[in-house]
């Protein structure tokens, strides 16, 4: 069956339902895919393509052109450059993870990542001595350095190369090209500009874009960020700035950028790099501009400004403040340099001290990759077990925090069987919860659904904390409720240490839905609609749906007599972050909805009467029954249960329990790296401790999400069954058997690279410099506006995971194994431009297993080579129980004592 | 020992019997309150030696010592409430004499300690135990329950103390505490360029009481303890007799007062206080530390309560700041700036309680108003998560108002100020700093070589002159005070615009305080030794300093200072040795420097306002000044960038 559909959408999380959703041209993407009818285009909206181009073309970046300086201002040109290297982050509340330097992906990923790290600074793998004690630890073995050098060196230049890596001292010290032309405001003038300008900066712009934090909002019209303050100043009363120039000019309203860079810079050739310098000293605040600028309705109270605002009003504010401190004749700042203009983009010079970088960073990831192709290698030779009778079936997100609860469920009851696909499973849509003001999207981040399900009928409100409102901040109710609230909060702080439950102010995953509220799934007809989205799906649409995704999963007969859709969330307290725990799949959400509205579609008869037509019989006493798993706090939630029949009801009785102690076993393998739970308590306390991490509001770390996240192997389970993954991997379900042809993979692997592929990277890149590319620790951060987090009351915003998410990351790319023959994987992968991008430019590695021989192909430079593991022996779990309760704390956060209990790749005994 | 509150006589025991067991008790009672000092400091002495990996115990022992004195705390309220709650003051140490002067720590009790000391403990015990495992395996997470059990010390020191020299050690100590947290993210540039603005004010307020404290010896001759203070008497025959100098003492604390309380025109420091971990900014910034401000005041009340002028500033600028603080939280953006300013305006209505006498309601709000914010802090990342949810139900999209009435206007008027929160930072930072710079920036033809070799001979010249002394002409002497503490105070503000050398920044600052010392034996009959206590500290520190700067700029080469160098990364043990020489020649109570810097000022009399306003900013701008180089050289962005440094502005 093939599905096709173009039209262009603009991504957006939420809209406000007054508006009708206007299409735009900035994130333009071709809706194609057989299974999942839609598009996973890069983060910055690369143009569409045909399936049918075989040789792919890849995406060039503008920019690329730019890389030539120009000597004239090209205003447009170079807001579009900022934009594109600007930090992606939106309003923390849809947290969705991407690829932190996906502004270099058109590049190799060695060669952009060294090129990021000369422009802007950024540490880009590990330290030299990381990597030297790592190997001296035992985590990169000998073996697979030796063969990694000889590989890309030559087995001559060995001992030289293994020298310099083991050995030499390098000076690794980096000085970036930013910022080094403004930096004469310092040396020459006299004068810190940033500190004069960013703080009062910073302020305007938080206020203008708060979303609800300040009890009087900013004065603003439709108009935007730079009319509102034109409105505020020719009040004239007060004033933002402290001179007259700067103010007079932007009253008088036709300042332009250029114009403004002439007084401040003066020569036009340094321009450019002037304003890549203003702009990534705050990259953070920068950054959300432009991110509100391209989709408003990122905020819920959406608000209009641009980076153009931006920028002639901070050029404003640095005239107002060079009037100040100097004076009125101040010349401009490039009459003082005599540098030359640089070029921030010109190609970056390779260097030894890279070589031996990415030398390490191979060696690194192949030490652990290696193992796993061996673990692979004997876990397929064991026969599959031939199975009678499939006590039930339970689709998991692919999430790698879901390969440990499969992996114990399968223990406890050996007759089931778990599958993995997306956690949207395969149902796109916008969802309004009752008496919602907004739709949240339900799907990943670059698919723009066309339909609404709303939830009604059972209306329950939130309970209100009164310690929370902001009323306490005002002067008179202030004083009332320090009299009276003062004393609750007291014993609140108390309870809060001695008896955490679950509360209005923390973040619930369960309810994101209301269980017992209904959801209008079924399309009652052309009219039921709303802001030009369907309500519900048609019974053509459900089967296609329900269709596309049984036969992704290779699940298209056995089928048991209950089939479980596991979705997942997260619950925890106080964290901004909330979001990035939640599902990928799902826009940083709990896939809840999803997997009610996907069982409710398996369920409808009109639906299992078309799917027989095509060819897929699900017998009338299988049923799907929705589920949602909070990984903080390890329980798992049933949906809809009163509908199973007697005979089925008793038996989700026994396999609910059998999940119980498959989440048991869960809560205790997650206590291994938890410092407060030790793993040898008894189950009952461990279940207790994991539970009130998720409702602590002491507990910086309620889980550790993604971290460790390595892996991401697309096939059938039984090619995974046999080994112990350590929840390192993104487990998703396919039967080639069942796709000979790869009809089906290009819908499957496309969402990798997006959404696993960004996952992964935001941890490496997270990891790797957490100071810059991170958000650093969470202690201190102070939430600004309800859209981000910033260190202090005058900082910059801080994008990125913070250290409590990331500590235990080995920073190491993506593999991804396809279980298929590898010119069946190749067409695949170079069935789209943006797919192949991942691939042919390193950002993850691939590889493909041969279903015929079990032989591995490793993707390299366009072709599929053979590849032999090193590796001979894989340890056996001797005891499951052993394993967790010896693992040791980690000695300190830093990367080599942090990952020590990284568990390798273990068979499990069967 | 004075002033017993008594109970009334019971009908069955005889009169005096009673009575002399009232008394006993007391003295029994009085003789406890030392335990509530002690019991903090042994468990800061013993954290100080248990390895930094070793959380469990670290933390263990603060929560054990603070949750210690809280059941402390607890038991002798009760036993003072059930003795019919008598004042209680004790002198305890006399650490010196001499025949003019008498340094002593006195500590005292009344219902005033009794609702901070209970406060204080149980926020502090949450907060220590919300820590626990907040900070766990946060880089430093030694440094921070070290630096909480310090502030401890110091806030205890603080609502114990019976007389303004006690007060003064628990205040400067309450000081460093909050420099040390606020910058306790020391790799980055915001946390530490904010720890030393907040001293900057901070050491603002110690002047004030320390010239408190001066003209206190002058009035009364001698320490006068609080207790004293009670009695109409003493207060009624210092305010006839001295008028003028009893309103200097009272201003000097309100001053104080109002910069540790953040009131108007000081408030723009506590936002920027919350650099540290969310944790510290709940106690220190939330509750207990902004507060005690308003418990100075309380502390002093029985001084000036009669006189109407003090009362009715008080209630200016309690009645201003809270008007203007609540303005400027409406229009806060940010959630702990937000709270910040909610808790000023707070504080700000405390004040105005306090000069009104209504101390019951003003204790009650504290309270209420400490325990509110700590737990709004503490929760402060919830409020994204919380409220983005109540948006998602309950918004309404706004309409936009033209402001076309002058209402309107003047409204919008008022919220630009308010954003720039009525420019008070950059008034301070004009009309009170930059004079200062521009004066030190000035006295740069002291230097770097001749300048200095010259002062040298100058030095010597007025050392050995000294021995002329009696031959001279009295006048002439205060000449040469005047002009050598000018020259002093010149020194330091060079040693504070320095941007070049650190180590001639640190040798000109400590050049300024044997010049100082200079002034001072010029002056009046001090003896040798006084000046030497001073001295003592001040030279040990000031070597100490001196070769760890040596050793660094030997490694690392230069440290200028005109940027920050965040030696700290890779020497965290010279950092650390550095730190407590700074401290020590700062004045801070680990030399006999800080009992000197009393004897000095003693020395200066009532009449020398020149003299001991030059003095003053002497030792206000040393403590910047060697905080600043100690800032610069270990702490901030650090300057080799082989691994990741924090962007600038984060």
């Amino acid at each position: 069956m093939s599905w096709v559909t173009t039209s262009n959408h603009q991504t957006f999380q939420t809209i406000k339902p007054l508006k009708p959703i206007k299409p735009s041209n900035h994130q333009t993407t071709s809706f194609y895919s057989i299974l999942n009818k839609m598009n996973f285009s890069g983060q910055n909206g690369a143009k569409g393509h045909s399936v049918d181009v075989v040789t792919p073309t890849l995406p060039k970046h503008e920019g690329l052109a730019a890389h030539e300086l120009h000597p004239s201002f090209d205003e447009h040109h170079v807001l579009h450059e900022l934009k594109h290297y600007l930090p992606a982050q939106s309003a923390l509340k849809d947290f969705i993870h991407h690829n932190s330097l996906h502004a270099y992906q058109h590049l190799k990923f060695y060669k952009a990542i060294f090129k990021a790290s000369k422009i802007f600074g950024y540490q880009v793998t590990l330290q030299l001595q990381e990597f030297r004690q790592l190997y001296r630890n035992g985590r990169i073995r000998e073996t697979v350095l030796d063969r990694v050098i000889s590989e890309r060196k030559g087995v001559d230049q060995l001992a030289v190369w293994k020298e310099n890596l083991l050995h030499k001292p390098y000076d690794a010290s980096n000085t970036p090209r930013i910022g080094a032309l403004r930096s004469h405001w310092k040396s020459q003038f006299k004068i810190d500009l940033d500190s004069q300008v960013q703080p009062l900066l910073f302020r305007i712009l938080c206020s203008y874009l708060d979303q609800g934090i300040s009890l009087w909002q900013f004065p603003t019209d439709e108009k935007g960020f730079l009319s509102a303050i034109q409105t505020l100043e020719r009040n004239g009363f007060t004033s933002f700035f402290k001179t007259k120039r700067a103010r007079n000019l932007l009253l008088e309203g036709n300042c332009t950028i250029s114009d403004l860079l002439k007084m401040v810079v003066g020569n036009e050739a340094y321009y450019e790099q002037y304003l890549f310098d203003q702009q990534f000293s705050h990259q953070g605040w920068s950054g959300i501009v432009s991110a509100v600028e391209d989709s408003p309705q990122a905020l819920l109270d959406s608000k209009v400004i641009s980076l153009h605002d931006l920028i002639v009003f901070e050029l404003l504010l640095e005239i107002d403040a060079l009037d100040a401190c100097l004076g009125k004749g101040w010349e401009p700042l490039c009459n003082r340099v005599t540098a030359p203009p640089q070029n921030l983009f010109a190609d970056v010079e390779s260097t030894e001290l890279q070589e031996v970088f990415s030398l390490w960073q191979d060696a690194f990831e192949w030490d652990y990759y290696d193992s796993v192709l061996a673990g692979l290698g004997k876990s397929n030779k064991r026969s599959p077990q031939a199975r009678t009778a499939i006590s039930f079936q339970a689709v998991f997100c692919i999430d790698e925090r879901e390969c440990s609860l499969r992996r114990h469920i399968e223990h406890v009851d050996t007759e089931c069987e778990t599958l993995g696909a997306p956690g949207f499973f395969g149902v796109e849509f916008f969802f309004q919860p009752e008496n919602g003001k907004f739709y949240e999207k339900l799907c990943p981040a670059p698919v723009t659904p066309k339909y609404l399900i709303k939830e009604f009928g059972a209306s329950e409100k939130r309970k209100h904390e009164l310690l929370y409102t902001n009323k306490t901040h005002t002067l008179l109710s202030g004083f009332l409720s320090t009299l009276t609230l003062g004393f609750w909060a007291a014993v609140r702080t108390f309870l809060t240490l001695f008896r955490p439950k679950m509360s209005p102010a923390i973040s619930n995953a369960f309810a994101h839905m209301n269980e017992k509220a209904q959801l209008s799934i079924e399309n009652k007809g052309l009219h039921d609609r709303e802001n030009d989205l369907q309500i519900g799906f048609t019974v053509e649409e459900m089967t296609a749906r329900v269709e596309g995704q049984l036969r992704g999963m290779g699940l298209i007969k056995g089928f048991a007599p209950i089939i479980y859709i596991i979705a997942h969330g997260s619950s925890s307290a106080n964290n901004p972050h909330h979001g990035a725990h939640d599902c990928g799949a799902c826009s940083g959400r709990p896939g809840s909805v999803n997997a009610r509205v996907f069982a409710h579609m398996a369920n409808h008869v009109k639906v299992r009467a078309l799917l027989l037509t095509k060819g897929i019989d699900i017998p009338v006493e299988t049923q799907f029954v929705g589920g949602l798993h909070d990984t903080a706090a390890d329980e798992i939630g049933y949906f809809d249960q009163g509908f199973l029949t007697a005979k089925n009801a008793a038996l989700h009785l026994k396999n609910k329990a059998a999940f119980e102690k498959a989440l048991d076993l869960n809560a205790k393998e997650r206590s291994r790296r938890f410092a407060s739970i030790s793993s040898k308590m008894s189950i009952g306390k461990i279940r207790k401790a994991i539970k009130d991490r998720s409702v602590s509001l002491f507990e910086p770390r309620p889980e550790l999400g993604h971290g460790t996240n390595t892996l991401c192997i697309v096939g059938r389970r039984d090619m995974t069954k046999g080994l112990f993954l350590d929840r390192r991997a993104f487990l998703n379900s396919y039967d080639y058997r069942t796709d000979l042809e790869g009809k089906l993979l290009p819908g499957i692997m496309r969402p990798l690279g997006p959404v696993c592929g960004g996952i992964n990277l935001e941890y490496y890149f997270s990891r790797v410099d957490n100071y810059k590319l991170g958000a650093g620790t969470k202690l201190p951060h102070n939430v600004m506006g309800l859209f981000g987090v910033a260190n202090s009351s005058d900082g910059d915003l801080r994008p990125g995971l913070p250290v409590q998410m990331i500590e235990v990351h080995d920073p190491v790319r993506l593999l991804i194994v396809v279980e298929h023959f590898p010119d069946v994987v190749l067409k695949t992968i170079q069935s789209s431009p943006e797919m192949y991008e991942w691939f042919i430019n390193e950002w993850v590695h691939l590889v493909a297993v041969d279903p015929a021989t079990n032989q591995f192909f490793y993707f390299k430079e366009g072709a599929f080579l053979p590849y032999h593991p090193l590796t001979r022996d894989i340890a056996p779990v001797q005891d499951f129980h052993t394993l967790i309760e010896t693992a040791t704390e980690m000695e300190t956060n830093q990367i080599v004592d942090a990952t020590a209990e990284n568990l390798p790749v273990m068979m499990v005994n069967r | 020992m004075s002033d017993i509150t008594l109970g009334h006589p019971s009908s069955l025991i005889p009169h005096q019997l009673k009575r002399k067991s009232i008394l006993n008790r007391s003295t029994l009672m009085s003789q406890i309150l030392q335990f509530f000092i002690l019991i903090p400091v042994v468990g800061f002495l013993a954290g100080l030696f248990v390895p930094r990996k070793k959380e469990r115990i670290l933390s263990g022992i603060s929560i054990a010592t603070i949750g210690l004195q809280t059941l402390g705390i607890l038991t002798f309220i009760v036993w003072w409430l059930m003795n019919r709650a008598p004042t209680l003051d004790i002198k305890h140490i006399v650490l010196y004499k001499s025949p003019e002067f008498e340094f002593f720590i006195d500590f005292y009790f009344d219902s005033i300690t009794a609702v901070f000391a209970l406060v204080g403990a149980v926020l502090t015990f949450l907060v220590a135990v919300f820590s626990r495992y907040y900070m766990h395996r946060e880089l430093g997470f030694k440094r921070y329950f070290i630096t909480l059990l310090l502030f401890y010390i110091g806030y205890n020191l603080v609502i114990f103390a019976g007389n303004f020299e006690t007060l003064f050690v628990g205040w400067e100590m309450l000081g460093i505490s909050s420099f040390l947290l606020i910058g306790f993210y020391r790799d980055r540039y915001l946390p530490v360029k904010n720890a030393l603005k907040v001293l900057s004010f901070y050491r603002l307020g110690d002047i004030c009481l320390i010239l408190a404290m001066w003209m206190s010896h002058h009035l009364w001759h001698k320490n006068i303890t609080f207790a004293e203070w009670n009695q109409s008497d003493v207060v009624l025959e210092a305010f006839q007799g001295h008028y003028l100098q009893a309103m200097f003492i009272v201003v000097m604390i309100l001053i104080a007062a109002a910069i540790k309380s953040a009131q108007l025109p000081f408030s723009t420091w506590l936002p920027r206080a919350m650099e540290g971990p969310t944790t510290s900014s709940a106690i220190f910034y939330g509750s207990l530390s902004v507060h005690i401000g308003a418990f100075l005041l309380l502390r002093t009340y029985p001084f000036w309560q009669h006189e109407m002028v003090i009362s009715g500033i008080i209630i200016a600028i309690g009645l201003s700041t809270s008007l203007v603080a609540a303005t400027i939280a409406r229009v806060q953006s940010s959630v702990k700036t937000q709270i910040a300013y909610a808790s000023i305006a707070q504080i700000g209505l405390i004040f105005i309680e306090i000069a009104l006498g209504w101390h019951g309601l003003a204790l009650l709000h504290f309270a209420g108003n400490a325990f509110l914010r700590t737990y709004q802090l503490l929760v402060s990342p919830s409020v994204l998560s919380y409220l983005v949810h109540d948006m998602f139900f309950n918004f309404s999209p706004r309409t936009t108002q033209v402001p076309d009435t002058l209402f309107q206007k003047i409204k919008q008027a008022v919220y630009v100020l308010s954003v720039k929160e009525w420019n008070f930072d950059y008034l301070l930072h004009r009309f009170l700093w930059r004079p200062f710079k521009w004066i030190g920036r000035k006295s740069g033809i002291m230097g770097p070589r001749w300048g200095l070799a010259s002062l040298l001979v100058l030095f010597i010249v007025g050392a050995t002159g000294f021995s002329l002394k009696e031959n001279l002409h009295f006048e002439f002497h205060q000449y040469l005070t005047l002009l050598f503490s000018s020259l002093a105070l010149a020194m330091v503000l060079k040693a504070f615009a320095e941007r070049e050398d650190a180590k001639h920044a640190w040798l000109t600052a400590l050049l300024s305080q044997f010049f100082s010392a200079l002034s001072l034996l010029w002056n009046k009959d001090i003896e040798w030794h006084q000046t030497g206590i001073y001295l003592s500290g001040t030279v040990v520190a000031a070597i100490v300093g001196y070769i760890c700067l040596h050793k660094i700029e030997s490694k690392e080469g230069e440290i200028s200072l005109n940027e920050y160098h965040g030696h700290s990364y890779e020497h965290p043990g010279i950092g650390l040795v550095f730190l407590l020489a700074a401290l020590g020649f700062s004045g801070f109570p680990i030399t006999p420097t800080f009992l000197g810097i009393d004897l000095m000022f003693t020395h200066i009399s009532a009449n020398q306002i020149v003299l001991v306003v030059l003095t003053a900013l002497n030792f206000l701008f040393l403590e910047l000044t060697i905080l600043r180089i100690y800032s610069r050289v270990f702490l901030g962005q650090h300057k080799k960038m082989y691994h990741p440094v924090a962007f600038k502005s984060s």
